[in-house]
């Protein structure tokens, strides 16, 4: 990784805190983001995934606070800021869309004077200017007839219209970083398509670094560059795409890959991961993986693996590729059925 | 046969008994239940317990008697044998706030009793057989609606004329559509639930149905709204009874007791402080209970 | 929209003829014949027969009501039968002084019951919010009479700033909209507070801090606009029991309103004074309601989700 890096994460810990105390949601997340790449960050939900994302903004709600790690942005680090500082940087530097288009807009103004307040409040651009900002905006984001959706209000709109709304506003400012928290689930398919390829191509034309939130693998596949794979608040391996779909390394990794439906393999030899997500409050001792993984040891089950480099720019949290490993030397972690 | 049933076997009395244990008795164990984790209703609950007894048993321990004039102390403030002072005619005001607690708070129970009671039954019935039924009733409880607050009660009165007794039909009539409306939805939404069809099918009558079914279901929102109402019915019968429509003086409802006590408030202040404190008090708990109950009972309301 | 008020206003029809039916037979339920009240118990049987023939007590019923609903749309409610005025010139000038009083004292419970519940909902659990909260269910709880009472004990008796009773000047209005807006307003900032603490945890609130908002900004541009929606309905169906609540708050200051006439015009057995003022708010109170609907179904257009 000679590129330039924008954003750098490392060892991020976000808890909430509640009556039954704490509750590692994000619990010492590391990653890189070279400049002009996309990164995907993948996982189940409950993995984490959706927290690290909102704490780069710190966009986290009162009850969840930022324990530990830095979040390093052009050289300034994130979770230090002023609020008054990290406001200027929301919506300006990096920007955010979300999940639900259908409730992400705020249903009492226009489509129009939601577009001109980001400009309003980074750029001073008044209501002329900013309308005709807004107009360029939405027509680069394919919204046909801008002029006439500027005075229209969300409820007038489709959930793909409202989601290219979204992004309109997320780059009105001209962000460095974009970050995109699964925002093509509440979609219809075809829509989902539509609003990726939007991505894609925006991203080619303005230069922008984009984290892409999702649990979706297909969607890794059509816009990463690099994927970090998130399980149980910590990220279990981080390479870039073409070698985690080629050569996954870590068993959840593997999970994930055989239970996406693949042309080539008929829908009855699908492996869904046996078990589910452990809740964050009652987490295992050792490797979070362990009691739904197939090679896990006693080692596995009493000692968190570390985050390690393996050279080829792959990175795993699994105890198979160390020293201490103490099970099967000749263990082929693709390869799960023939073990389980 | 459950695990439980083959560690301990019941004999056959118990298992009678265990078996009796009604839809209501189940009801009203699941209300306790999320009460007791609500702690403003368990406070309400206990303060209304408390006045309660204090109205019950409060009038047997005054040493005063409250109709007898001693005009030797008019108008004295609170002091050690007069906790709240005296009034114009020199009675002790705390006997009569104590005595009048229980009158006030016997018109707001049996007002919301009466009431309650009527409009259950309207709002089973028009719930739970729907159609032109409903049609009717629903539109004469708008039409009771329509009156805002104490109006309707003072309509009334003034046929009735004012006494206890007419204060507390006048105050129920106007629970009726309160109660009716919630007891109405509530109904509605049981009544399409699949095993009330299996019921039927199983050719259960409507009445059964109804009690063993319908009603232990309806149980929580109604005790919510009857403790809400109560708070309401007090406010609204004191102050028929204030503006002379209601209990007349000499007797110490509190509601009376503050109209007698209105003309002498430039002499002695006292007489009107104390009878409202009590009355907010028990206004108070009956609110707090309620509210309490209905966050406890609909996690969606408590944020 | 314009369907949804037709058919709001068509299904008032029948609640207002209900509510005639029942304003007229008040008077037909009261014991004793209206003519030996009007003329006195002692009066010749021919002068009660006279004022029977006047008042058309003869006949049947149905046709009685009918007169009776025909006077009232044209707003003629009879004469009164204790001082032969017309009940409508008795009326509207007492109407207009309970209306006034209502009017301010929505006003005054909205403005205080809004700053309260927005300060309890921004600072959720700190002691502000406790401290509004519990004020605002002892306002609940509080006998109105008595807090107006207890306000003329206080600033009109001990401390002289204000007048006790009476109604017009400035300083005659403070105590009784006061004592008529205070549960108002617990109700306002109650509803004002979940109302808020609701939108405020909406995904789009996320979204104005994401873009870099100030947190005023996303408070009161973005969260408050939506909040209020709900306040409206609460502000509106406050207002109609404002109307009939000020009957005590003008026993309490010796008010000229309405309310009084109501209470004298029962004790002198008035009935047509007691009948007209009885159909006026609750008419009143129904049109309010009905504007409270439309203008919550108008607000809330945007925000009704698929």
């Amino acid at each position: 990784m000679s590129e330039e890096i924008i954003l750098d994460i490392n060892n991020l810990r976000t808890s909430f805190f509640d009556d039954d105390g704490e509750i590692k949601a994000v619990d010492g997340v590391s990653f890189k983001l070279p400049k002009g790449k996309t990164l995907g960050v993948v996982g189940e939900s409950g993995s984490g995934k959706s927290i690290t994302a909102l704490s780069i903004l710190r966009l986290i709600d009162s009850k969840g606070k930022i324990v530990d790690g830095s979040i390093n942005f052009k050289g300034k680090d994130l979770t230090k800021l002023s609020t008054k500082q990290i406001q200027h940087i929301r919506g300006n530097e990096i920007s955010m869309i979300f999940q639900e288009p259908m409730t992400s807009l705020n249903p009492v103004y226009t489509i129009g004077q939601q577009i001109r307040e980001t400009l309003k409040v980074h750029e001073g651009i008044g209501k002329e200017k900013g309308n005709k900002r807004a107009v360029e905006l939405l027509q680069l984001v394919g919204i046909p007839s801008p002029e006439a959706r500027l005075k229209q209000y969300p409820h007038e709109l489709s959930g793909g219209m409202r989601q290219r709304v979204m992004i309109a506003m997320a780059l009105a400012c001209k962000p460095d970083l974009l970050i995109a928290d699964e925002p093509t689930t509440a979609l219809d398919v075809t829509i989902q398509a539509q609003i990726l390829e939007l991505i894609n191509d925006l991203q080619d034309n303005l230069g922008m670094s984009v984290i892409m939130i999702t649990h979706d693998l297909g969607v890794v596949a059509e816009t990463c560059d690099y994927v970090a794979v998130m399980y149980g608040g910590k990220v279990v391996e981080y390479q870039d795409v073409i070698s985690l779909f080629k050569n996954p390394r870590h068993p959840y990794t593997v999970g994930l890959l055989n239970s996406i439906p693949r042309h080539d393999i008929d829908v009855e030899d699908l492996e869904p991961i046996r078990g589910s997500v452990p809740s964050p409050k009652n987490m295992p001792k050792g490797c979070h993986f362990a009691p739904r993984c197939p090679f896990a040891t006693d080692l596995c089950n009493a000692e968190m693996p570390s985050l390690d480099h393996l050279g080829d720019d792959s990175d795993v949290r699994c105890w198979i590729y160390s020293d201490r490993w103490d099970g099967d030397p000749e263990v082929n972690v693709v390869d799960q059925k023939t073990t389980s | 046969m459950t695990a439980e049933e083959r560690v301990e076997p019941l004999d056959d009395d118990k298992r009678k008994k265990k078996k009796k244990d009604s839809p209501f008795k189940r009801s009203l164990k699941d209300f306790y239940r999320k009460l007791k984790k609500n702690k403003s209703a368990m406070v309400g609950g206990y303060l209304i317990i408390f006045l309660i007894l204090v109205a019950l048993i409060g009038p047997y321990l005054t040493q005063y008697d409250i109709r007898q004039p001693d005009y030797s102390i008019k108008f004295e403030g609170p002091s050690a044998e007069h906790w709240f002072g005296a009034d114009h005619h020199g009675r002790d005001v705390f006997s009569r706030v104590i005595h009048g607690l229980g009158i006030t708070m016997k018109i707001g129970l049996l007002s919301t009793l009466f009431g309650g009671l009527a409009g259950i039954l309207i709002g089973i019935i028009s719930g739970y057989y729907g159609r032109k039924v409903d049609a009717v009733i629903m539109r004469f409880m708008d039409v009771l609606l329509a009156f805002p607050g104490i109006l309707l009660a003072l309509a009334l009165i003034s046929i009735l004329g004012a006494s206890e007794e007419n204060v507390i039909i006048a105050v129920s009539i106007f629970a009726v559509p309160t109660f009716a409306r919630i007891v109405r939805g509530s109904t509605l939404a049981t009544k399409n639930l699949e095993y009330i069809d299996a019921m039927k099918a199983l050719g259960a009558s409507d009445i059964r149905i109804i009690f063993k079914h319908i009603l232990p279901n309806i149980l929580s929102p109604i005790i919510v709204q009857a403790s809400l109402f109560i708070a309401s019915a007090i406010l609204s019968a004191s102050g028929l009874s204030f503006i002379g429509m209601g209990v007349q003086p000499p007797s110490p409802e509190l509601g009376a007791i503050l109209s007698e006590g209105r003309d002498f408030m430039w002499d002695a202040g006292h007489i009107t402080l104390y009878p409202g404190l009590v009355i907010m008090l028990l206004v108070l708990a009956f609110n707090v209970f309620g509210d309490g109950l209905r966050d406890a009972l609909d996690p969606k309301m408590k944020k | 929209m314009f369907q949804f008020i037709v058919r709001r206003l068509l299904q008032l029809i029948p609640v207002l003829l209900g509510v005639t039916i029942l304003v007229f037979s008040l008077m037909h339920l009261t014991p004793g014949n209206p003519a030996h009240i009007i003329a006195g118990e002692s009066a010749p049987a021919d002068t009660i027969k006279q004022i029977e023939e006047r008042l058309g007590l003869n006949d049947p019923i149905p046709v009685q009501y009918f007169n009776f609903l025909k006077d009232a749309i044209m707003l003629d409610f009879g004469n009164s039968w204790r001082t032969s005025l017309e009940v409508s010139e008795e009326l509207w000038p007492k109407f207009w002084v309970t209306f006034e009083l209502a009017v301010y004292s929505t006003i005054f419970s909205i403005f205080i019951g809004l700053i309260a519940g927005i300060i309890s909902a921004v600072r959720q659990y700190s002691f502000s919010d406790v401290s509004i909260m519990l004020v605002a269910l002892f306002g609940l709880s509080m006998p109105n009479f008595w807090l107006g009472l207890m306000l003329m004990q206080w600033f009109a008796i001990n401390l002289g700033w204000v007048p006790a009773t009476g109604w017009g000047t400035p300083q005659q209005v403070v105590l009784p909209v006061i004592t008529l807006g205070t549960m108002g307003a617990a109700v306002v900032a109650r509803m004002t507070r979940s109302s808020m603490l609701d939108v405020i945890s909406q995904d789009y609130i996320r979204t104005a801090r994401a873009k870099g908002l100030k947190e005023s900004i996303v408070i009161y541009r973005h969260a408050l606009k939506n909040a209020l929606i709900p306040v409206v309905t609460v502000v509106g169906l406050q207002f109609g029991s404002l109307l009939a609540g000020a009957v005590l708050t003008e026993s309490v200051f010796a008010i000229n309103g309405m309310g009084k006439l109501v209470i004298d015009r029962i004790l002198a057995r008035d009935f047509p004074v007691v009948q007209a003022a009885v159909l006026v708010i609750a008419v009143v109170f129904v049109f309010v309601n009905l504007l409270v609907d439309i203008s919550y179904k108008f607000l809330n257009k945007r925000i009704d989700l698929d």
